[in-house]
Order: structure tokens, then sequence, then C-alpha cells
């Protein structure tokens, strides 16, 4: 580890020197900033993720020479999960041309939204985020691909319900989150589910200072019995609760969680952990020609700082799966617009026309890694299906069939909670081209 | 007369119904109590013998931690990495002593204080290049520590303790006990207590400042240790930990900066405070109230002892 980070370290030393501050890139080249946290309490997620993105895009330059013969820059900028510091990121890319941001924090993202465009640079927030920025005709330039947190949280009700949500009537639902943006952002639409089904919400918030001490809210839970308890946790608050659950012997078949948890968050729970669930959207494993060229290319050479162990697990497979996106897009772009070195208003046409089904999936190196995938300028996000998986005390086993969000209920919640953003905040109406009318 | 009813009311009505309810509350407030009162014993220690208010306690605790199961996870055997992690809290002791505080005898306490600041932003970052930012689970079958929890039968209820919070109450009972009698009964102790006193005193009679720094900077890290193992098996070590270590200064206010028994009760005080506030107060004003209960508890207190529960009274000669 302190080899790689010194690797590390002098390749970030060589990139800055490469990338003089204010001067904006090559025509031969595209600049894809990540912001990544590796230092500080959210680490232990932010980590593997930044793991993932980096490897796949460090791939596609070791091994097809870049996207579309043009070598992608990949330059980490680290936050902490600090919106503060997002921002001093932020500032510190934008006057190097990105193609897109990926703040991978709800809070960041929050902040960034009405500079994306003003700065023509767009925001990839996948599966996180405010969730009505999936109405490409409000937010052009705002992607938060492949669910929302309110999709997430109408499919674990669903699968909860027996299929529907009506079947949650007269239950104690409690939920447990991080009392900040991200965790606070699918209240509303739980509170608006609530009062229309007709279960009681015990909402259980978990301040940042408290995320390794959450006794109390253990007790609270124990007092209310929730008949189903949901998680939307994240850093060093997933694996705590999962101890604390097991610790007051809580039936992990009422426990399930966003698709935050990773596999290190469970096991160190131990055999207790056993049936944990969450959602997810794609494989985990190795078992991919995608994953087997990042290990042979970049981390088998010494460019990666990932350990061996750490691919397949679900957040490393996550910031592939971003990473991903990122390179379609940018592919997608070139295509569109006929030009090598792309710009963000280009990406931001490349993310708007993302059509991921299992023959580009299969075509990627990626065969049934994840579902369909499919952006327009009306839908920036596409809603896909998620699936729950289970931890059987040594690995993720897939638990149900694919779970679609009860649209019908979400859909106009949606609609005017992006209707409200809009008449608070004196929001454009869109003139950005739309490629797929 | 709905919301006085909430307030003292209902509470009291919960606490009789659900005994066993109250019950675990208030042994999960001791825990943490005992938790906090470490953390702030460590504090302590090092104000009472140099007047510098610590504030790299927290990351103390986690370097300790970091440092152990790092250690393990290189393949030391886990007894060998306790040893050495305690070498490694001597050597940071000495460090201190030789590169921060030696050099700045005689500044202002703001600018020790400013010091502490650094060596707290300099073992977050030397402790992220050695170890790494990913939380670590804490060794604690190889350390011997239990696991498992009785649940005992009480009030027609059930009471669940955890063996591992048992063992860190008996721990930081035989910790302080031990602390109690090396101040008391031997020479270094005693000579801690004249540092204390009065420096320049201290020094005539032929006290090395120099070593009782290294001493109680190098009993501050052993206390660190104890406290980041008992963390770290409750969740995991990361760095997140030292945030925990916050809840220390409201400790301090309560027991008073330069009292043991001070930090002790203090820290009783508001671990059992919090819980109980959060668990049957909480839900009224929308619950997540705990991270400032315990502030509010301590200004309270202070408005009666502004000296703190344990703290001396300062009379200054204008």
């Amino acid at each position: 580890m302190k080899r790689s980070l010194l690797k590390s370290l002098v390749g970030g030393i060589a990139l800055g020197l490469a990338l003089p501050a204010g001067a904006a890139l090559a025509d031969d080249s595209i600049y894809v900033p990540l912001f990544t946290y590796r230092t500080g309490p959210f680490a232990g997620s932010g980590t593997p993720i930044a793991d993932g993105m980096h490897d796949y895009l460090a791939m596609l330059n070791a091994r097809d020479g870049g996207i579309g013969g043009v070598k992608l820059v990949v330059d980490e900028c680290e936050t902490g999960y600090d919106t503060k510091k997002g921002l001093e990121c932020y500032d510190s890319v934008k006057p190097k041309n990105p193609v897109l941001v990926n703040p991978w924090s709800t809070g960041i993202t929050l902040s960034l939204i009405p500079k994306a465009a003003v700065d023509k640079i767009p925001i990839l927030s996948m599966a996180y985020g405010l969730s009505a920025s999936a109405k490409g005709d409000v937010f052009p330039w705002v992607f938060n691909p492949p669910a929302t947190y309110w999709d997430g949280l109408s499919e674990i009700l669903k699968s909860a319900g027996g299929g529907s949500i009506e079947g949650l009537k007269g239950k104690t639902v409690g939920y447990l989150y991080f009392d900040a943006g991200f965790g606070k952002e699918p209240i509303p639409l739980f509170q608006t589910l609530a009062k229309e089904i007709g279960f009681s919400l015990k909402l259980y918030p978990v301040a940042a200072a408290d995320m390794q001490n959450q006794s109390s809210k253990w007790l609270d839970i124990r007092r209310d019995k929730p008949d189903l308890l949901v998680m939307y946790g994240w850093g060093a608050m997933n694996p705590t609760a999962i101890k604390e659950a097991v610790k007051a012997e809580f039936p992990m078949d009422k426990f399930i969680s966003i698709w935050w948890p990773n596999d290190a968050d469970v096991a160190a729970a131990g055999d207790g952990a056993k049936g944990f669930r969450e959602l997810n959207w794609h494989a985990t494993g190795a078992n991919f020609p995608a994953l087997a060229d990042i290990q042979k290319l970049v981390i088998g050479t010494g460019q990666s700082q990932t350990p061996k162990d750490e691919v397949g697990s679900v957040l490393y497979n996550r910031g592939v799966y971003n990473s991903v996106l990122i390179a379609e897009a940018i592919a997608r772009a070139q295509a569109i617009t006929g030009k090598k070195a792309v710009t963000g208003e280009d990406v931001r046409r490349g993310l708007e026309n993302l059509d991921l089904d299992a023959a580009r999936f299969k075509a990627l190196g990626l065969e049934n890694f994840a579902g369909p995938l499919k952006t327009t300028c009306l839908d920036h996000n596409s809603h896909s299906a998620t699936f729950v998986q289970q931890w059987d005390g040594a690995k993720w086993v897939k638990a149900s069939d694919p779970i679609g969000p009860d649209t019908a209920r979400v859909r106009p919640l949606l609609d005017e909670a992006a209707a409200n953003y809009a008449q608070k905040n004196a929001w454009p109406v869109r003139s950005e081209v739309c490629d797929n009318k | 007369m709905d919301l006085l009813h909430a307030v003292f009311v209902d509470p009291v009505a919960q606490m009789i119904s659900a005994p066993d309810l109250l019950a675990q509350t208030v042994w999960e407030g001791f825990v943490a109590g005992v938790l906090y009162a470490l953390i702030a014993l460590g504090f302590v220690l090092i104000y009472k013998a140099s007047g510098v208010f610590n504030f790299a306690q927290g990351i103390m605790m986690v370097f300790a931690a970091l440092t152990l199961v790092g250690l393990a996870e290189k393949g030391v055997p886990a007894w060998i990495a306790l040893g050495l992690t305690i070498a490694v809290m001597y050597g940071l002791a000495v460090g201190v002593e030789r590169l921060v505080l030696r050099p700045l005898v005689n500044q202002p306490d703001i600018i020790l204080l400013m010091a502490t600041l650094g060596v707290t932003y300099f073992l977050i970052g030397f402790g992220e290049l050695v170890f790494g930012g990913n939380p670590k689970s804490m060794i604690t079958k190889e350390l011997f520590l239990p696991s498992g929890a009785i649940n005992l039968a009480l009030f027609g209820g059930r009471v669940q303790l955890q063996k591992l919070d048992i063992a860190a109450a008996a721990i930081a009972i035989v910790m302080v006990a031990g602390l109690a009698v090396f101040f008391q009964k031997t020479r270094i102790g005693r000579a801690l207590r004249a540092v204390a006193d009065d420096h320049q005193a201290a020094l005539s009679v032929g006290v090395s400042l120099d070593q009782i720094w290294v001493i109680v900077w190098f009993t501050a890290g052993v206390v660190a240790l104890a406290t980041g193992i008992f963390w770290g098996a409750r969740s995991d070590v990361s760095f997140a930990l030292q945030v925990v270590s916050l809840k220390a200064l409201p400790v301090l206010i309560l027991g008073g900066l330069t009292s043991v028994p001070g930090a002790i009760v203090g820290g009783l005080i508001i671990g059992v405070g919090e819980k109980l506030g959060e668990f049957y107060w909480g839900p009224l004003l929308g619950g997540g109230i705990e991270s400032w209960l315990a502030y509010i508890i301590a200004l309270v207190f202070l408005l009666f002892r502004p000296q703190g529960l344990f703290g001396e009274k300062i009379i200054e000669r204008i």
C-alpha cells in the first residue's frame, strides 16, 4: 500500500507538472477528472469506488489507446466527501476543460447543479444526488442513471410489500439514514407514501459525528420494533449499523439497504450478518473479460492502487460501472459530433443518448454485468430495474428478480419536485440541443 | 399542555412501563461514558502535567489502534504487535517532547494548542500514508477480548450486556485505579503532580520537566491505545473514530480539565445523560439530539460550577 501510494504521489506530481494551472488540455486528449475520497471518515466507501473508476479508464488507455483513438487524461481530486473541498476541486479542474464531473457526493452535486449549465460541464451523479434531476427537460446538464434514490426506495418497499407497496399497509417502517443531503433525499417520498398507503414511518437519523456511536438509534429501533428497517448509510455508518443490528439481534430478513454497503462493511460484522440484504443493479465478482483486462493491463503493471482482492466487490464494480458510463458518453459524443477530442457540451449530448443493451455490454467485455440502460433528452436516468442481493457470509447472492420502480407513484412526485426546484431557483427553460426527439 | 405532557409525563411513563429498556439505555450510556472518560483522561493527563490542551488526543487513539491492526495485518503476532504499538506510542511521546514541546517552552498556551493541532494533522496524513484510508477490523479474537452477550431477564423483559462492553468497563476501572496509584504512590507520580502544581518549583527541586512530559504523553498514548481497541472493536478502526473523541470536550467542561475523577464522573454523566436524552426526549425534537445534548448538559452544570465538577477553583489577584 505504501509503495503504491508513493507511486501515485509521483504520478500525481508528474500529472501536475504536465497540466499547468489554467492551461487547457491539448486537442489530442480528453480530460476526465474524478472527484474521489481515499482519506477521512468516508474512505471505506470512497476508496473502492475510486479504484474502480480509475482502473477502467486506465485500462481503456492501455488496451485501446483511449476512446476513439484519443487518450484520456484521468485526474483524481480528493474531496474527503466534504462539500467545501468538492467545490475547490471543481474550481481547480474547471480551467482544464473537463468533459464532465463526477461529484460522488449528494452535497457536492446539489452545489454544482446551478453551475453546470453556466460552465457547460455536465454532472454525472450515478444513482445519487437530486432525484428530480432525472428530468432532462428541466435539468439538461445533470444525469443520475440508472436509478434515483426515490426509485430505490419504491423498489425496496415493493419488495418488502410482496410486490406492491400496498402490502405495507398498517406496518411500521423504520428509516435509518445518514443525516445529510444524501440520507434526507428520499424522506419526502417516504412521508408521502406513508400517508398514502397507511404505514407508520419512524425516522432514525445518524449524525456524521455519531456514525460509529449508534447505540441510541438501536435502542429506538428495539423500542419501535419496525416490521421493516430501511438503511441509507455511507462510510463508517454502514459497517457500524450492520454490527449494531447483529448485536441487537435484529432480524436480517427485516433489514435492507439502498445500494451502498460494500463487501467489507458486511464481512466486518461476522457470521451474524448472514442474510443482510441490499439493492444492486450490477454484478459482483471479477469473472468478466473487461475486469480481466484491468487486472492484466492496469493492476498487473503497477498502474493502480487497487488491492487484488478488491476487484469484484460491490463498490469496486460500482466504480467500474461509473466509468463505463463515462466512456460510453464520450464515445456517443464522438459519434454524434464527428469530433475526436470532444468537449463538455458534446459529452452532455452523449450522456443524453446512452444505450447500453445486452449486446453492448457483451461488446464491452461485460456480458450480463448489468441490465439495460437508455437515456433520452427527457429521461436522464433510465429508471432501470434493480434487484435484491443477500450476503451469505462470504459473498453476495442474487435474491430476487429485477424490481422496477413504482413509476405510477414516483413519477408525479418527481415531476412536482422538479417543478418546485425550477420555480424556487428561477430556473432557465431548456434551450440545449436534443438528438433523440 | 400537550407539550408539558410530552416533556414531563410521557418519558417517565415510558420508563415505568418498560424498565428493561430504561436499564438497557442506562447500560449503553454507562459503556459510552466509560469510553468518553478514557478519552477525556488522556486530555487531563497532559493538561495536568504540561498545561497543554492536547487537541491530538483523538487522532492518537486512531493512530494507536491503526498501528496495532496494521502490524497484525503484516503478520506480527497480536501480543507482539501490542508491545510494538506501545513502543511506537513511546516514540511518539519522545518525538512530541523533542520536536514540539521543548522548542516551545514558555510560549503562550495558544501556541501550544496550535502545535497540538499540527500534531493532529501530521498524524492524520502520516497514518493515511502508512496504513491507507480504508477501515480495518480490530483484532479482538487475537487479543482474547470476549464476544457475544449476556442476556439478563430483568423487569419482565431483557437487558443485554455485551461481553466486550463489560471488558471495556473493567479495563477502564483497572486503568484508572492504576493511574491513581501511579500518581499518589510512586516517585514519578509525585514528580508529575509537582510539575502540575508549579513548573518552576518542581524544576528547583530537581524534577526533570522533559522526562515528565515524555512520561505523561506516553501514558496518554497508552490510554489512547486502550480506548482505540475498544471503540475499534465496537465498530471498526477508521479515521472517523477521531470525531468520537470530540465527545470528550463536554466531559472535560463538566469534569474539569485537571481532574482525573472529574474525567471519569463527567464521562459517565455525559454518556448516560445523552443516551437517556436521545431515547426519551429525542423523538420530540425529531431525533439526532445526542450530538449536541452533551454540550447542553455540560453547560447547565457550568452554570452552577464554572470550574467543572472537580476542577480547581482558580483565584487570581487582580
